[in-house]
């Protein structure tokens, strides 16, 4: 059986700090998340209220009127617990008056609307808290690219973005994110009864078990056979992973000059800091 | 006489010379109020590591205003700082500078430039070209940045050459998590590879490591003073920054040597001859005729020897 090294007292120690650091030096103390009852944002949220204490988190709750209302519960269960700042901003009207225009959007559409208009959101709080926007993907969705483009995945910095989703969950449960958070099916929620794993024909035990060794491990396609993974499975989350590259890179820039932006004019994002 | 030697663990902004200056500058205050004899700084703290493209903004020239500073500072405190060091043909170095009462004793240009993984230092250094030891007031020392160490040649060179401490200013990424292991797995690398070396070699190692995240990549800190028996003198914090200070009586090398003498013993004409041949006829050119299936042909009778018997 494959372990993930998930060692959840020390990845405590090297988040916190991690939070801690790259918030400070921007200058800033607070951080706003949005808080959508999931295991991950609660996972950030808690984090962040552990790294800058919880007066300087603001969760914001975003439903749209048919979200699930046990989310909404499990958001202000997460906010309840670890003393954070909450703000409810009901999303409805904002995408109800979008969709009136363009009524035959599929729910894959509408699913990705409502994840940037959350974003919108959360940036326009982080400007008016002075606080950074505090990441919730995990290395698995990154990887799959199970996550809305410039919505769910914008963030300035992201705590969870090189944990596999079974580590966020032993994180999770490790630092006290309430248990009914951690054991629920991971859902995002956009329709009555969705649920990742359904939707993506696979489990987070298995495709993390894959990941690990494919991606960190660096296992070569007859070595991931020997080990017991199917080839469909495996042949088909490589696909994933390359269909998706795009979007864990900076929108294509065509080059014309000497130096062009990340091609040969490269500074870290912390550049004087 | 023992002396005292302080390690300065710090998280400098990256690119921001003027505010490293700065820190430098309350770093030695603070040594110096501790009672230190000599002060390390961890690898490019003058300038924060993950630099890129802004290398060159950050060089320093020795006629450079910062480096007349650093020596005026050292009048106060010797020590070891990490910075960028510009050649007077322009090429960019990953350098340790050792400034004692006024004046550049020694410069360490990193060897060893770690270009794989999340490293790119090829890409915007250039590299040294030697390994010495040199004297101090405190005795005979030597300099190895970061990745160097990870080169046995290197350590084996400074301790040859008469090295009683080696200082290793390091800019050391935490990575790695481990079950069962209190911190990450590059931390447990460097901890084995301080130990292994003071003792084998019997001399002391003086680790500088910094703390702080760059985009991300978190520095873990842990800074050590090792002695040649393996005792760890002190410890930094992990994770955070710190300041060390701790005694060290390099008088214990002559001690130690004189229980395991493997610096007498050790065969340095042998090493030399082995070298040359290996030279000639390296590793990988036997693998791939092995791989031709042509016949592997025994070594070469080396052209010379610096030192033929």
């Amino acid at each position: 059986m494959i372990q993930i090294p998930t060692n959840t007292s020390l990845l405590r120690e090297i988040l916190t700090v991690f939070i801690r650091n790259e918030v400070h030096k921007t200058g800033l103390n607070k951080v706003v998340v949005g808080l959508s009852g999931g295991v991950d944002s609660g996972l950030s949220a808690m984090l962040a209220a552990e790294a800058l204490g919880p007066k300087n988190v603001l969760a914001i709750l975003m439903p749209y009127k048919n979200s699930n209302p046990e989310s909404r519960e499990h958001a202000e269960m997460v906010v309840l617990k670890s003393g954070i700042e909450s703000l409810l901003v009901d999303i409805t009207p904002q995408i109800d008056a979008y969709f009136e225009r363009f009524p035959d959007a599929d729910a894959r559409r509408r699913g990705n609307k409502m994840a940037r208009e959350r974003m919108t959101i959360l940036y326009d709080h982080s400007a008016r808290w002075k606080a950074l926007v505090l990441g919730t993907s995990n290395k698995t969705e990154l990887l799959l690219g199970y996550g809305t483009l410039y919505g769910d995945m914008a963030s300035a910095i992201n705590p969870l973005g090189d944990l596999y989703k079974t580590q966020v969950w032993a994180l999770a449960e490790a630092i006290g994110v309430p248990i009914a958070i951690v054991r629920k099916p991971p859902s995002a929620d956009l329709w009555h009864g969705q649920t990742d794993e359904g939707e993506l024909g696979f489990s987070y035990e298995d495709v993390d078990r894959l990941f690990y060794l494919m991606v960190d491990q660096r296992y070569t396609r007859p070595e991931l056979i020997a080990a017991g993974f199917p080839e469909h499975f495996i042949d088909d989350i490589s696909a994933r992973i390359m269909t998706s590259q795009f979007k864990r890179r900076l929108p294509v820039i065509a080059k014309v000059s000497q130096r062009t932006i990340d091609r040969d004019f490269r500074y870290s994002r912390d550049w004087g800091k | 006489m023992p002396m005292r030697v302080a390690i300065a663990q710090i998280n400098p902004k990256l690119g921001d010379l003027q505010a490293n200056m700065a820190l430098y500058e309350a770093k030695i205050r603070q040594g110096g109020e501790a009672g230190a004899d000599l002060l390390l700084f961890p690898e490019l703290s003058l300038t924060g590591y993950f630099l890129r493209d802004s290398v060159p903004d950050v060089a320093l020239t020795t006629r450079s205003p910062e480096m007349k500073k650093l020596k005026e500072l050292s009048r106060a405190l010797p020590f070891v700082a990490g910075l960028v060091e510009e050649s007077a043909d322009h090429r960019f170095f990953n350098a340790a500078v050792y400034f004692e009462d006024g004046e550049i004793r020694h410069l360490h240009r990193k060897v060893y430039l770690p270009t794989y993984g999340m490293f790119d230092e090829q890409r915007y250094f250039a590299r040294g070209d030697r390994v010495r030891a040199f004297d101090s007031k405190f005795g005979r020392l030597a300099i190895l940045i970061c990745e160097d160490l990870w080169h046995t040649s290197t350590i084996y060179l400074a301790a040859l050459d008469g090295a009683r401490a080696v200082l290793c200013p390091s800019s050391s990424p935490l990575r790695g998590i481990v079950d069962g292991q209190a911190q990450d797995d590059n931390a447990r690398y460097w901890e084995m590879i301080n130990r292994t070396y003071a003792e084998t070699f019997s001399l002391f190692m003086l680790y500088g490591n910094r703390s702080g995240f760059e985009d991300g990549v978190g520095f873990w800190g842990g800074s050590e003073i090792v002695d040649p028996f393996g005792q760890r003198l002190a410890k930094a914090k992990y994770y955070d920054e710190d300041f060390i200070v701790s005694e060290v009586a390099l008088e214990a090398v002559r001690r130690k040597r004189t229980m395991s003498p493997l610096l007498r013993d050790e065969d340095i004409d042998l090493t030399i001859n082995e070298l040359m041949r290996i030279r000639e006829r390296p590793a990988t050119a036997v693998a791939v005729q092995k791989f031709k299936g042509s016949k592997v042909q025994g070594p070469r009778k080396p052209k010379k020897s610096r030192r033929g018997r």
